[in-house]
Order: C-alpha cells, then sequence, then structure tokens
C-alpha cells in the first residue's frame, strides 16, 4: 500500500442493525494499527428508521472526513436496497459486502413506492464487484440477530489492509471487557461472516 | 452512545468534535457548562456532563443557558455555553447586551451550524453574529482544533474582555479524529464578583459609553487577528487558484486540491484583511471558499481584492470535495474528467451530460425518510388528528414533526420552537369567511413547551383565544436523544429532580381546569372523544398525553402482537397508524358492488420489533391482531 493511499470504507444500513458500532470497530482497529482516522457519525435520525451511514477513513493522513462519491474502497451494506441506493459511489475496482435481509420502510407498505424486486440482481448488472449473502440469517442461526454486524466485519475482513486477526482480536477485545460471555458467538459470527464471503 | 473514560491528560483519544470542546473546556478549567440540546451540538453537554469538577446543566432553552453562563462568568468563574445555529437566535437578546458588559471568567460561546440541514427547519451562517455582536469568532477545521480553540477562547476571552463565539458546523461536531490532549489547567481568577454598576447595569446612560469601549476592543481585535497564527498560509505549488476558507471546508480543499495555497483563517472575525491582500497578491485567481453565506466574500471584495465565491459555489449545503471540483474545473476552463470505457454507473457519477442507455442503480429508488418508532406514543395521536376534518394544525418542532409526513399527513405549519402556540392563535383570530368553521389544533412537545411554548399559551389564554392544544409528554427531549428536561423528573446526570406538573401548569397558565384532559395516547377511543369534544368548545383547551418516549427507560416493553393471516381483510385501517412493525404481505385489487375498485392490502406484524402498544389492534374491524403466545424477547 503506497502512503498516499486511503482506505476509504462507506457502512450503510437502518438504525438498530449495527451500522455506527460496526463502523467505530473498524475505526478503532484501523487506531490501533497506527493509522490517523476519520469518521463520520450519524444522531437522532438513526433510531427513527431513517438511513445511516458513516464513512470510515484511514491512512498516513485523512483530510476531508467525507469520501467523495467514487472512492469507496469497501461498501459495507446491511440492508440490500441501501446497498443499492450507494453503490454508484463505489471505486471501479471496489467492492460491496451485501447481506440481503430486507427491511421495508412504511412508505413502501403505504404503497407509495415500490421496493425493487432485486437490488442484487440490480448491483451484478451494473458490474459491481460484490459477496452477497443473508448476514441476518446467519446471526439468527448463531442465536442472536444483533451478531449481524460482526458477521458483516468478519466478511470484509479479507479486504482490508491489515490481517482478518487484528480485526477480530479488536472486536473480541471490546466484548471481553464489557460482555465476557458473547466473546465465543462472537469469535462463531466473525468466522462466519468470513466463510460466507468466501462463497458468495 | 460510546462510553466516555474521563482518561489522564495528555492522552491521544479518538473523539468527536463535540467530545473535543467539552474536554477542551475541561481543561481549561471551565467551571460552568449550560446548553439546551440541539442536533448538532447535543453532545457537547452529554460528554461535560460526565466530566468531574465542572457544573453542567440542561437549560430549559439556550437565552437561559447564555444568561446562566453570563451570570458565571460575571462571578469569576470560566463558562460555556453550546447550541445549535438557531439556538443562537433565541439567545442572542442576552448577546447583544453582553458584548456592552465584557466578562469576569473567560465567556465562550459554542454554536453549531447543520450545513446540510442533517436535522433543523433552515441552514443559518453563525459568523454573521460576531459582526452583528462585534466580538471575535473562532472556527476549528477538525477535532483536534476543536480542543485546541475551545482551550485558546477562554484565554482570548479573558484578553480582550469580550464573549468569544465559536462557530462549528455538522462536520465538525459529528466527525471522530484523533486529538491530542494536554493537561488540565485550574482556573483560579482570585476574583470575585465586581460590583460595578455603570459596567453591569445597561440603562441607556451607562451603555452610551460602553458602545465606544466595544468598538475600540473590536478595533485591538483586528489588530490581533491579522497578526496571529492561528490565520496561516498554506503554501501550494499551483498558483492558478488561491482558497481564502475557514472550517471543515480548509480539510475538503486539501483533499481536492493538494497543490493549492490556501489562506486558512482559524479567527475568522475580525477578518484579517492585509492577510487576505497579501495572499490575493501571491496567486492568479482568489476563490473564498466559506460555508454558507458570502460574507467573508463581501467583506474582501468592500476592500478592494478581487475574489470570486459565490459565483461559482452554492449558497447551500457542504462545500465537499466534489462540490468543489467541478466548480474550480469549470473556473479554469478544464473539461470534464475523461472517460475511458467505465461501467456505466461511474459515468453519471462525474458526466451529468453524457448519455447512458441504462440509468444508474439505485437512481430511482425509495426514499427512506425518518419516521416515529414501533409503538411511539405520537401514532395514535397521528392517527386521531387524521380523522378530524375541516382543521388546520398548528405544529411545533420535535419527534412530533413526523406527523407531516405519510401515513398521516397531519401538521400543516412548523417554523420555530414554541411557535406553534402563537401561529395557531394568529390563524384563528386572522381567519377569514373562507375559514369559519376550520377547527384550530397546536400540537407541542414537553420539552418544546418548557422551551418556549408557556409564553405563546398564555398569550393565548390572556387575549381569550380558542385553540385545542395537544401537550404530548413523552418525558423527554426526545428528537435529540432522550435526555431529561424538566418534565422528566431527572437532572443531565441522572438524578432526582423536580418534575414538572403540566396539568397544574396549564392552570395556572389561565386555562380552565374543565379544559384540561389527561389522556393515555394508546387508548384511541378516549384521545377521539377527548379531541372531538374539544374542538367543538369556543374556548382554549389542552390535552395532554402522558406516555414515555420508547427509546427512554421509562418505557416498559409488553409481549408483541400478531396478525391472523385468516381474518385479515385487507381493509389497511392499521396501516394508517403508521407503525414500521406492520409490514404488507401482499395486495389484490378487487371490484366493489358499486363498480369501484378498490386496493386490498393484507398484513403482518413483525414480532422481533412489535412492543405490544396495543394501538392497532384497536383499528382493527376483524379483530385480527392478537397477542404472540410464549413469546421469548431477545
Amino acid at each position: 500500500m503506497s502512503e498516499s493511499k486511503i482506505t476509504n470504507i462507506l457502512v450503510a444500513g437502518i438504525g438498530g442493525q449495527g451500522v455506527m458500532t460496526a463502523a467505530e470497530v473498524l475505526a478503532q482497529t484501523a487506531l490501533a494499527q497506527g493509522y490517523d482516522v476519520k469518521k463520520t457519525e450519524v444522531a437522532g435520525m438513526a433510531q427513527r428508521g431513517g438511513v445511516v451511514t458513516s464513512h470510515v477513513r484511514f491512512g498516513a493522513k485523512v483530510l476531508s472526513p467525507a469520501i467523495p462519491p467514487g472512492e469507496v474502497d469497501i461498501l459495507v451494506g446491511f440492508e440490500p436496497a441501501e446497498s443499492l441506493r450507494w453503490c454508484t459511489h463505489l471505486r471501479a475496482d471496489g467492492v460491496a459486502m451485501v447481506s440481503t435481509t430486507r427491511q421495508e420502510p412504511p412508505v413502501v407498505s403505504l404503497g407509495l413506492f415500490d421496493y425493487p424486486e432485486d437490488p442484487v440482481a440490480q448491483m451484478r448488472e451494473a458490474k459491481i464487484n460484490m459477496h452477497a449473502f443473508d448476514a441476518g440469517a446467519i446471526a439468527q442461526s448463531l442465536g442472536n440477530f444483533r451478531l449481524v454486524n460482526t458477521v458483516m466485519l468478519g466478511a470484509i475482513s479479507e479486504y482490508l489492509p491489515f490481517p482478518p486477526e487484528v480485526l477480530k482480536n479488536v472486536i473480541l477485545e471490546r466484548f471481553r471487557q464489557r460482555k465476557p460471555k458473547l466473546v465465543a458467538v462472537n469469535e462463531q459470527a466473525f468466522e462466519a461472516g468470513r466463510l460466507a464471503q468466501a462463497e458468495n | 452512545m460510546n462510553a466516555v473514560n474521563p482518561l489522564p491528560s495528555g492522552e491521544r483519544l479518538f473523539i468527536s468534535g463535540n467530545e473535543a470542546v467539552a474536554r477542551g473546556a475541561w481543561g481549561a478549567g471551565c467551571k460552568v457548562m449550560a446548553a439546551y440540546p440541539g442536533t448538532p451540538a447535543t453532545e457537547i453537554l452529554e460528554y461535560a456532563s460526565r466530566l468531574p469538577e465542572m457544573y453542567s446543566e440542561w437549560s430549559v432553552n439556550e437565552k437561559v443557558s447564555l444568561e446562566i453562563c453570563i451570570g458565571a462568568s460575571l462571578a469569576g468563574s470560566r463558562a460555556l455555553c453550546a447550541m445549535k445555529h438557531v439556538g443562537m437566535n433565541v439567545a442572542s437578546d442576552a448577546l447583544m447586551t453582553q458584548t456592552l458588559i465584557g466578562v469576569g471568567g473567560g465567556l465562550v460561546i459554542a454554536i453549531a451550524d447543520d450545513v446540510g440541514l442533517s436535522s433543523s427547519q433552515n441552514e443559518q451562517d453563525s459568523r454573521f453574529w460576531g459582526r452583528f455582536a462585534h466580538v471575535p469568532v473562532l472556527e476549528p477545521s477538525d477535532a483536534q482544533e476543536a480542543y485546541d480553540l475551545t482551550r485558546f477562547a477562554f484565554d482570548l476571552s479573558e484578553q480582550f474582555d469580550t464573549p468569544v463565539i465559536l462557530r462549528m458546523t455538522t462536520r465538525i461536531c459529528h466527525v471522530k479524529g484523533v486529538v491530542g490532549t494536554s493537561e488540565r489547567r485550574p482556573f483560579n481568577s482570585g476574583v470575585g464578583f465586581k460590583k460595578d454598576p455603570a459596567r453591569l447595569v445597561m440603562i441607556p446612560t451607562n451603555a452610551k459609553h460602553r458602545i465606544p469601549l466595544m468598538y475600540q476592543r473590536e478595533e485591538r481585535l483586528q489588530q490581533y487577528s491579522e497578526g496571529s497564527d492561528l490565520n496561516f498560509f498554506k503554501e501550494g505549488s499551483d498558483k492558478r487558484v488561491g482558497f481564502v476558507t475557514s472550517g471543515p471546508v480548509f480539510m475538503h480543499i486539501q483533499e481536492a486540491y493538494p497543490e493549492a495555497p490556501i489562506l486558512k483563517l482559524g479567527m475568522s472575525y475580525p477578518v484579517p484583511m492585509e492577510k487576505i491582500r497579501e495572499f490575493a497578491s501571491q496567486v492568479e485567481q482568489l476563490v473564498v471558499a466559506e460555508e454558507v453565506e458570502p460574507i467573508l466574500e463581501g467583506e474582501i471584495k468592500a476592500a478592494g481584492i478581487q475574489a470570486l465565491g459565490k459565483e461559482i459555489l452554492p449558497r447551500i449545503g457542504e462545500l465537499a470535495p466534489q462540490v468543489l471540483r467541478p466548480a474550480i474545473g469549470r473556473l479554469l476552463g478544464e473539461a470534464p474528467p475523461q472517460e475511458e470505457p467505465a461501467p456505466p454507473r461511474r459515468a453519471l457519477a462525474d458526466l451529468p451530460e453524457v448519455k447512458v442507455p441504462l440509468p444508474a442503480p439505485g437512481s430511482n429508488l425509495f426514499p427512506r425518510p425518518p419516521t416515529m418508532c414501533v409503538a411511539c406514543p405520537h401514532l395514535g395521536i397521528y392517527y386521531c388528528l387524521s380523522k378530524i376534518r375541516n382543521k388546520a394544525i398548528s405544529g411545533d418542532i420535535g419527534c412530533y414533526t413526523l406527523g407531516a409526513g405519510h401515513p398521516w399527513n397531519a401538521l400543516d405549519t412548523t417554523i420555530c420552537m414554541g411557535a406553534s402556540m402563537g401561529v395557531a392563535h394568529g390563524l384563528d383570530k386572522g381567519r377569514t369567511d373562507v375559514d369559519k368553521n376550520q377547527k384550530i389544533i397546536a400540537v407541542i412537545g414537553d420539552s418544546t413547551f418548557m422551551h418556549m411554548g408557556m409564553q405563546g399559551l398564555l398569550d393565548i389564554t390572556y387575549n381569550k383565544g380558542n385553540v385545542t392544544i395537544l401537550l404530548l409528554d413523552n418525558r423527554a427531549v426526545g428528537m435529540t436523544g432522550g435526555q431529561d428536561n424538566p418534565g422528566s423528573g431527572r437532572d443531565i446526570h441522572g438524578e432526582e429532580s423536580p418534575r414538572v406538573n403540566f396539568v397544574k401548569l396549564c392552570e395556572a397558565l389561565g386555562v380552565k381546569p374543565e379544559r384540561i384532559h389527561e389522556v393515555n395516547p394508546y387508548e384511541l377511543p378516549t384521545m377521539f372523544k377527548a379531541l372531538r369534544e374539544e374542538v367543538k368548545v369556543n374556548d382554549t383547551s389542552v390535552i395532554i398525553t402522558n406516555q414515555p418516549c420508547v427509546l427512554v427507560d421509562f418505557y416498559a416493553a409488553k409481549p408483541p402482537l400478531r396478525v391472523e393471516d385468516d381474518k385479515c381483510t385487507g381493509c389497511k385501517n392499521c396501516l394508517d397508524v403508521g407503525c414500521p412493525a406492520i409490514y404488507v404481505t401482499r395486495r389484490e385489487t378487487v371490484i366493489k358492488p358499486n363498480g369501484k375498485e378498490k386496493e386490498l392490502a393484507f398484513v403482518r406484524i413483525e414480532s422481533s420489533a412489535c412492543t405490544g402498544c396495543n394501538l392497532c389492534p384497536a383499528t382493527c374491524g376483524p379483530d385480527a391482531i392478537i397477542p404472540v403466545e410464549n413469546f421469548i424477547r431477545q
């Protein structure tokens, strides 16, 4: 990786899915690796069913905190329509990690708008490099829907400029400090995410 | 929100601009901090409240918060108040005379402009306040500068005997970056409150003497600004365009144009005009890149310096790299970036003029606006309001403003804090014959009411108005994240505090006791009855709803509900409640006996999201909504 290279990660989803937590973990991992890091946050709207995004940028020196469109290296999409919404911000050689768990907003339930039939297919047609799998189902199979953000972090770990174990250890250490009983299942979730990325 | 550890000073922290301001104030020995919640400034006081040896409070509004800080400053202590841009409008009455008085301990006013409107009624450029009040304005361009400038602001305030404005934007407040901190310096001025009525009691004879002093101070600050290294040149080899800038735009310019020379203003008012003149002579074209109004641009041009600003840059929103690049590119006569064969999505991102056969993926995607939470106590209120005919609903600022959206469409105005009261009264007194029978309803939240609604209500009762007021008491400052207020019974530290009795308060403000009702907003029949009766009465009524916000700890989830598929008739009544836990499973079109088409939508309830508030069963004719048996919440 050249010295001037900045890694740009866009985490996108809906309030309650762990978007901000995932972004925070990525930021903390990059910090621990000695990078300069900037991370944007969303306040308030996150809990009201609105779109939640966080830009995480790290490198030798990060200036503007917002990732310019067309410069996203990794899009972490917690929901397929939200992944579609942001996929145009990816670099040509960027990658999208998409969880296929759909979540329809009230404006769709009310019949005012349609939910696209197949957002994943639309992204594939547009030649987006991507891995798509149901991270929500994986989390549920491990016993808790909230594991979805560890699953997603495991899935992108292969694309980061440091070994996957580094990210895994940051996650597990967080749980060791706050909720030691959840360390084991989060390790499983991380590995399940890695497997999902390899297989999809 | 992340847990805050008050780490020993000297640490490098990964913190947001807001937290940096709180730590910077603490590091400078600030003793008193006060604020009213407001995006994007809210977290400043949230972080401050966890730091030791400081008095911090949620104030009822920004004017009071500034007055408290003025008192603390005059008592000889350092004080900081924080607010969003519109909060400064509320506090401005205090600032405009305080500037004549000066300070005791340093007084810093942190104003956070919501550039980009992440959650506001407007955009404002708070740098105007520096000019209007003749006080200095400091602008950080990232979290590190937010920390450093906050610490410095107190010294500047005492040195020049002036309040100091620290102007931030959303991009500073809500971005986390690496911040190096230094040892905390306790502040002991050694003096207390100095009795000096000629200075502190602003009657005309006294004020007249203070005004020239204020102007002299401004001139001294002008000299200081010219020589300050807060305003510095960043060298650049590409002299075609030189940028004058402040705040986060400094970072955006460096990102977009690493070789551009930049004059970066950390103290953006008073303006170091000679420094700008010198810089302008070193570059071919001077561009003023400022968020959001052409304030500096106008002053630069008035000083006879050629410059470009809002001729090429927008007056709304952030000047992010993707905004700067096309504008400067056009200025330099550069062709739009050449396209190599690339997927259509990139072409559309950069070149709107290029014709592409396929639309960009996601270009017609549904919007996902914020909406009320599952089981929000406001859902039932808006369901009822949406069923009332011939009404105008004067609204206010909070989560309940979302009632203007789908499916309720039951809010007609929202202007500023507390406006629901006055506007309602005006809609009634100013009504024309066209609206003879129109019912005037006002909707206001508890925090908004205590912020500035109480005064409006008093006006209505005193002037014998005819408005039906819905006072939505959800025991929290909801939209900003559920902060405590005088209605929650807790202070900023979570400790017990006197709790306002809204029934007694409304009575004291002149509403007749028989016109005040306390209603559980989850009980739709009671809600309907109270509303329907009170809108008929030619007098002021207040209906107070009394269930807590679902996001604060007063709320207790109950076992969820589900829909019995075979009983659901697709009537869509429950969808009118607007709860996000209700999803449509399928749609059908049927022909009614009278030949007209009817759209049916069959629903299900997402049990993992539902908290059993029991609103939707009341709307279900066929009684298809029942409790889930044996449910275990994760």
